[in-house]
């Protein structure tokens, strides 16, 4: 509210994009729950299915085309993701895993992709989703592989520890396997969206402003620059958000591998 | 982590990005959840199984290579055992045949002296039968002559006993040389 009143104010100095700006969408066409986030979560669960169903419906011994590509993406997440936490049980959870790791990918390439330019991660609600659907998974399973008592006996009483330490280590233990984890396991992936998305608006609306809306002889200078950032920032964003989704999905096969077989 | 939110909150107006919407909770969890439903039912299985096929196909294939490399191997081992064989085999007739012919030579050159030694004492028999008859024939021919001297001495008047033996001893010295001479 503040920066739009000042923006209103004093419509010849520069103003930084405010987060309310930038997340707090309008609803489009008068309905309230159909805003950008929205649209494209629904788009980009529909560009995973059709990418996959291409791919995979009706897959050949020798590989072609798209099958291929999907295949580097698919033993991409068996070999670094699945197998180092889940082992032989690695193909029985790669379905989950690749659906993390490619919708996720997709919600954050939709931060760079022109013209819809908005990661869709960068609203909590959706990685908070992903988030609580492990966690639950890897509550269920550890109770299933381990037993209920088991499964809490193993998690804040690990065995090799003296036993003086337990008072400090089992509640440590209990508030990082049962609030930190999921907690932290969301907001990584939300907050890095989030702030990428503000270092790319910013540098945009940098770029923007001093080349189009006040172009001065002392400001130009300050554009070009907003441009390049912007254009390295897109970069770094790309990398980000691979390894955002690469992470969600190693993170999700480390809870259900640590929930199948409890550490020794 | 309230008291962040809060301040965030309190610092930004209204909007506090770490507080959900409740339509995108429920769109999220949708578009999860038709997406995982797809590719953990439908999806993954059929990739699974051709990724299975391509390994059973790559490894059926090797290990099909390596046993018809095996199956040539012990074919050319048998092969060349074979060929070593004959070939000792040939070596061993050769050397039979030389052994034979060798033998046969040897039989061959037996059989001629025993033929030559046979000869040469057929020869030496017939030099004897003849030596044998000559010397027959002069028997009859000293007997005839002995009668011509008997003759020749009952017409001579027999004057001196001692002349006359002294006259028959030198008649058959003569006579012995002479027939030795013939004989020879």
């Amino acid at each position: 509210m503040t920066a739009l009143t000042l923006l209103a104010a004093d419509p010849d100095k520069f103003t930084p994009p405010t987060p309310q700006e930038l997340f707090e969408l309008a609803p489009i066409a008068g309905i309230g729950w159909l805003t950008k986030p929205v649209l494209l979560a629904i788009l980009s669960s529909i560009i995973v299915i059709a990418f996959c169903w291409s791919a995979f419906s009706k897959p050949k011994l020798v590989p072609r085309g798209i099958q291929n590509v999907a295949e580097i993406g698919y033993t991409f997440v068996r070999d670094q993701v699945a197998r180092p936490f889940l082992g032989k049980d690695a193909d029985r959870w790669m379905g989950l895993l690749l659906t993390l790791f490619f919708l996720i990918w997709v919600w954050n390439l939709m931060g760079v992709v022109p013209v819809l330019q908005f990661p869709v991660a960068s609203h909590i609600a959706f990685p908070a989703i992903l988030a609580l659907t492990i966690y639950v998974l890897k509550i269920y399973l550890g109770i299933k592989h381990q037993g209920a008592i088991g499964y809490f006996k193993n998690m804040m009483f690990p065995p090799g520890v003296p036993k003086a330490m337990y008072i400090l280590l089992s509640p440590l233990e209990f508030a990082s396997n049962m609030i930190l984890a999921p907690f932290t396991h969301a907001v990584r992936l939300f907050a890095n969206m989030f702030a990428g998305h503000m270092l790319l608006a910013f540098f945009s609306l940098v770029g923007f402003w001093f080349l189009f809306e006040q172009l001065t002889p002392l400001g130009a200078p300050i554009g070009v620059l907003g441009v390049v950032m912007t254009i390295v920032f897109t970069a770094l964003e790309l990398l980000i958000q691979f390894l955002q989704a690469f992470l969600f999905a190693m993170l999700a096969a480390m809870y259900i591998g640590g929930a199948l077989h409890p550490e020794h | 982590m309230i008291k962040a939110a809060t301040l965030l909150a309190a610092q930004e107006g209204e909007y506090n990005p770490l507080l959900p919407h409740a339509y995108e909770l429920v769109i999220g969890t949708l578009a999860f959840a038709v997406v995982a439903f797809v590719l953990i039912k439908v999806l993954t299985p059929r990739i699974q199984k051709t990724l299975a096929e391509r390994t059973e196909a790559i490894e059926g294939g090797i290990r099909r290579a390596e046993e018809a490399q095996a199956e040539a191997q012990a074919l050319q081992q048998q092969y060349r055992e074979q060929l070593a064989e004959a070939r000792q085999e040939a070596a061993r007739l050769r050397e039979e045949a030389r052994e034979q012919a060798a033998q046969l030579k040897a039989e061959l050159r037996e059989e001629a002296q025993a033929e030559a030694r046979r000869i040469i004492e057929a020869a030496h028999a017939q030099i004897e039968a003849d030596r044998q008859q000559a010397f027959a024939q002069l028997r009859t021919e000293i007997g005839r002559l002995s009668t011509e001297l008997a003759g020749r001495i009952v017409g001579e008047s027999l004057e001196d006993e001692a002349r006359q033996r002294r006259t028959i001893d030198r008649f058959l010295d003569e006579l012995e040389a002479s027939s030795q001479q013939a004989v020879r």
